[in-house]
């Protein structure tokens, strides 16, 4: 395969634009699935991928497309994550791409994760070849599309391909301007290898399978490898690429080609996604300039709901994290939940995908508790600590100043809801920056907000106030300082360690009584009266009760049938185990996450 | 000693919350069914098992003729050892009796009888689709009191659509001053899947006419305490009687005494085992009793079941026979256990008696039986 027929791009696109349809349509187009084969949304084969309708993972293939002059060519096609949270996984995809398809939605317009990811893309020096889709819908405007994206991104766009990926309209163009537009890969197969570690999976008989972009050198079945980042050294058994629906053994890769490598690695923890991978006999030098390093921004404690299960949870996050380099997890242990993990993501879209994962994938039943951002604590001795649990809050006494991070964030969205997002914002303790109208009816905001405020539910909460039509994007910008309080629950008179957070004192007193009442409602009739409090320090801010239970009896067991009774009794048997015991109390698990949702 | 039970699967018409086996009988099939059942209970004869409570429940037993009910209470007495002083209950709905009928079953055999009256108000009644009003009801205990039964048990019913307390009340007022010695008083319960059900899921609003759970406490505490002064003593859950007017038949379930079921979907214990005849009335009839059986336990936990069943009871449980039954000593813990749910609630729900050897449930205790005894038995 000659590198001038080498095509390497991967597809950005907002949510709902049409990035996995277009995939469908290259992949049917290029014939590489047969149709009985195909699947919706082929690219997006995790289950909660198609649920949600968004890509979490990057995932490639290799496509085999024969141009309009009659030329063979190869496509890498990788996708990428449209969603802020996942922009990690984005600049993977980036990394391993010479060129990326930008698809807009013909009615819509760029929104503002697009926006940011297009500017990845162009960091990471990749030619945009900008796509107009679904040009079928009746209100769409594909000339406006155009020059908005001339307008605000800056790249030629007025010749851009109209398509409709639902329809199959125009999809042809898009390849053969791929072929035109986007440039092939470059390197030397005679110089020592450099392979750029993109993505990676495990296998249960082959190990672990790491993806690839060999950039410089050629690669070989039986050669041995090393890990540069951590050392690790394998010998390859299998080399190859990916097909639309299975692994094919190549027996080699060469420079500017995507494929994979196994090489019966057991331990995830020796491959590192952004890794370079060279030979052991003729290492290169430099490794390849790997991504750049994401830090969590929002942190949770996760814990199974049988203690028992602990094990079987950290191997879990272990496989987890191996193709996803992002999440980062550190035992802790919580009074109230026992043994469980304090773990980082990039986002709250993040961390439930990540929950739903692992009782999915792994079956797991599990607790989350509420996320928490990382507060800065300046000590009157002069210490600095970095909080990521509220349990580990210091006594007030000792704090000289409390900072907490903010973000810088950019809402798009139809000028008529500008009051909305105002009012929202303000509510967010957010500081009005500036705004910027980019036609008539769209405007942009721009506002500093506290990081913990967005955290919960402001993505929910902008999407209700604009009826779905707003786009939010942010990136963290540093820490203020803040005048900020602990805020503890307690059921009946014991603190729960695990439903204690961080608020700023303005807030407290809201917060504290909206949890009261969630509690209220979540929490089960007992024995005895329960009483729910919400406390600073000492002080109790805000109170409920849980009336005590009055009535669970099967009045009537007629003409000897106890069988009713006893299903009764084994029901509550089954209920109790979804319980967690909090002293006398019994809590479900929907309790933890219900102080989440504080919006609903 | 043993129980009989039979069960008589017709009525006149289903109320509206009954999710029990019966079906609104074609009355041709009455014969078919008598001979049938008849068929059932002789293949069952052994004169060894003794027998002093026989207990006809449905359906409602008495849309069956005097004579037919009569007959299969005499093959009840050829096929098994009866004793002479044997409590014979048949339960009655009151507009399916006259005073004719009464006195057939009482010269018939049957010395104990039960009607299912609910309330005193007609249109509580109407609301709950019985066919009978009060007065009917009245008329029926009086023919029963005047045919030679001095054991008739009257049926009440709490938290029915659109009660209020002081209509509980009157009702208790009313059925009390009844010739009745014995009174079961049941809380609505809304079962799936029957028209109640139903109704309430087109219509939400019922369920504000339905007493909630505070309010249905509230009565059936208001309950106990009428029935008290009435001199009606509390025996079990949802049982009062006279003194020594208690129902020996159903005190026999919760003192995890044998009994034999027969009839469609009748429930036995014997020989350490639950089951029932696995059928409907037309399976039944076709097969000419014999029906297939279905076990629910076949090797009955007699510790568990012994706390289930008898913390039901007012008498309660004793730790004695409790350890008698409990081998591997799982429950042994069962009077700290007590003392500690007493500890957490805050009102008394069981009763411990000075040396720890006796446990019961308190009026408060019995409404959240279910709660108790399931913590107990963990």
């Amino acid at each position: 395969m000659k590198k001038e027929q080498i095509r390497n791009f991967c597809i950005i696109a907002h949510i709902d634009h049409g990035k996995s349809t277009l995939a469908d349509r290259i992949l049917e187009l290029t014939s590489s699935v047969e149709l009985r084969d195909m699947e919706e949304q082929l690219l997006d084969n995790m289950d909660i991928e198609r649920e949600r309708g968004i890509t979490i993972k990057a995932r490639a293939v290799r496509l085999n497309y024969k141009s309009k002059d009659g030329e063979n060519y190869v496509f890498n096609l990788i996708d990428t994550p449209g969603h802020v949270d996942f922009n990690y996984e984005v600049s993977r995809s980036l990394a391993a791409c010479e060129g990326a398809i930008l698809v807009v939605d013909a009615s819509q317009g760029i929104e503002a994760q697009t926006l940011a990811n297009t500017y990845l893309a162009i960091e990471h020096d990749l030619e945009v070849l900008p796509v107009v889709n679904k040009i079928d819908l009746p209100s769409a405007d594909p000339q406006s599309a155009c020059e908005e994206i001339e307008n605000v991104i800056g790249i030629p766009a007025l010749d851009a391909p109209r398509i409709s990926a639902k329809m199959g309209t125009n999809i042809e163009e898009v390849l053969e301007r791929v072929i035109t537009d986007i440039p092939a890969p470059k390197g030397d197969d005679n110089a020592p290898l450099k392979a750029l570690i993109f993505d990676s999976y495990y296998d249960q008989y082959k190990g672990v399978i790491i993806f690839v972009r060999v950039k410089e050198g050629t690669l070989k079945v039986g050669e041995n490898i090393k890990m540069f980042a951590t050392g690790a050294e394998f010998q390859t058994v299998e080399i190859g690429y990916m097909g639309a629906t299975s692994l094919v053994p190549s027996g080699e890769l060469k420079s500017g080609e995507v494929g994979y490598i196994a090489a019966s690695i057991k331990d995830i923890g020796d491959t590192r996604v952004g890794d370079t991978v060279t030979s052991v006999e003729r290492p290169c030098a430099e490794p390849l300039e790997g991504y750049k390093k994401v830090n969590p921004m929002v942190y949770s404690g996760i814990y199974p709901t049988d203690g028992a299960k602990y094990p079987d949870l950290r191997d879990a996050l272990e496989k987890l994290r191996l193709n996803d380099a992002s999440l980062s997890f550190e035992p802790e242990t919580s009074i109230a939940l026992g043994f469980g993990f304090r773990c980082g993501f990039l986002g709250l879209l993040h961390m439930e995908i990540i929950a739903e994962r692992l009782e999915r994938e792994y079956n797991l039943d599990l607790i989350t508790t509420a996320p928490s951002v990382i507060y800065k604590v300046t000590m009157t001795n002069g210490d600095v600590l970095y909080i990521d649990n509220p349990t580990n809050y210091p006594d007030p006494g000792l704090i000289a100043c409390a900072e907490e991070p903010v973000v810088s964030a950019d809402i798009l969205a139809p000028s008529e809801f500008v009051g909305n997002i105002m009012e929202l914002c303000q509510d967010r303790r957010g500081t009005f920056k500036d705004m910027k109208y980019l036609d008539e009816t769209r405007v942009e905001l721009h506002y500093e907000l506290p990081l913990n405020e967005i955290v919960y539910d402001f993505f929910d909460a902008l999407k209700s106030r604009t009826r779905g039509y707003a786009s939010f994007d942010y990136e963290m910008k540093g820490y203020q300082e803040s005048r900020l309080v602990k805020l503890d629950i307690l059921l009946n008179g014991e603190v729960v360690d695990a439903l204690s957070f961080i608020v700023h004192t303005d807030k407290a007193y809201a917060r504290g009584r909206r949890i009261c009442e969630k509690l209220k409602e979540t929490i089960p009739r007992q024995l005895f009266e329960v009483p729910i409090q919400a406390a600073i320090g000492g002080k109790i801010i805000a109170r409920e009760t849980v009336k005590a239970m009055r009535k669970d009896v099967l009045a009537k067991c007629y003409g000897g049938d106890i069988t009713r009774k006893k299903k009764l009794l084994e029901k509550q048997k089954e209920g109790k185990k979804k319980m967690r015991q909090l002293g006398s109390v019994e809590v479900p698990q929907e309790a933890f996450m219900s102080v989440l949702k504080l919006d609903e | 000693m043993c129980g009989i039970y039979i069960h008589i699967p017709f009525c006149k018409r289903k109320c509206i919350y009954c999710d029990f086996y019966s079906v609104c009988g074609d009355d041709k099939l009455y014969g078919d069914f008598v001979s049938a059942l008849n068929r059932s209970i002789k293949m069952r004869k052994d004169k060894r098992i003794k027998v002093d409570t026989v207990y006809f429940g449905g359906g409602t037993p008495t849309v069956l003729k005097s004579s037919q009910l009569a007959l299969i209470l005499n093959t009840v007495k050829n096929c098994f050892d009866v004793s002479p002083d044997a409590e014979i209950t048949v339960e009655a709905n009151p507009c399916t009796v006259t005073r004719e009928s009464l006195n057939e079953l009482f010269i018939g055999g049957f010395n104990r009888i039960s009607f299912g009256i609910q309330s005193a108000s007609d249109d509580e009644l109407s609301a709950l689709s019985r066919l009978h009003n009060y007065e009917q009801a009245k008329e029926a205990v009086l023919n029963a009191e005047s045919a030679g039964f001095t054991n008739i048990s009257a049926d009440i019913m709490i938290g029915i659509l659109n009660q209020t307390r002081q209509s509980l009340a009157d009702s208790i007022e009313k059925i009390t001053s009844l010739p009745v010695s014995h009174i079961s008083a049941y809380m609505l319960k809304v079962e799936e899947n029957t028209p109640l059900d139903k109704m309430i899921k087109r219509d939400s609003n019922i369920l504000k006419s339905i007493a909630d759970d505070d309010e249905m406490s509230d009565r059936y505490l208001l309950m106990c305490r009428l029935l008290e002064e009435k001199g009606f003593l509390q025996y079990e859950i949802s049982n009062f009687a006279k003194p020594s007017f208690e129902s020996r038949h159903n005190l026999r379930y919760w003192r995890c005494e044998e009994y034999l079921g027969f009839g469609p979907h009748a429930h036995s214990y014997f020989d350490g085992k639950r089951y029932f005849e696995n059928c409907n009335v037309s399976q039944f009839i076709k097969s000419d009793g014999k029906s297939e059986i279905a076990y629910t336990d076949t090797d009955v936990d007699k510790a568990e079941e012994y706390i289930v069943l008898s913390l039901r009871l007012a008498e309660g449980l004793d730790t004695d026979r409790l350890a008698s039954l409990d081998k591997e000593g799982r429950y042994r813990n069962i009077t700290s256990n007590a003392m500690e749910i007493n500890g957490l609630a805050d009102e008394r729900l069981i009763n411990i008696s000075q040396n720890g050897k006796h446990l019961s449930l308190t009026e408060r205790g019995f409404l959240v039986s279910n709660t108790v005894i399931s913590r107990l038995l963990n």
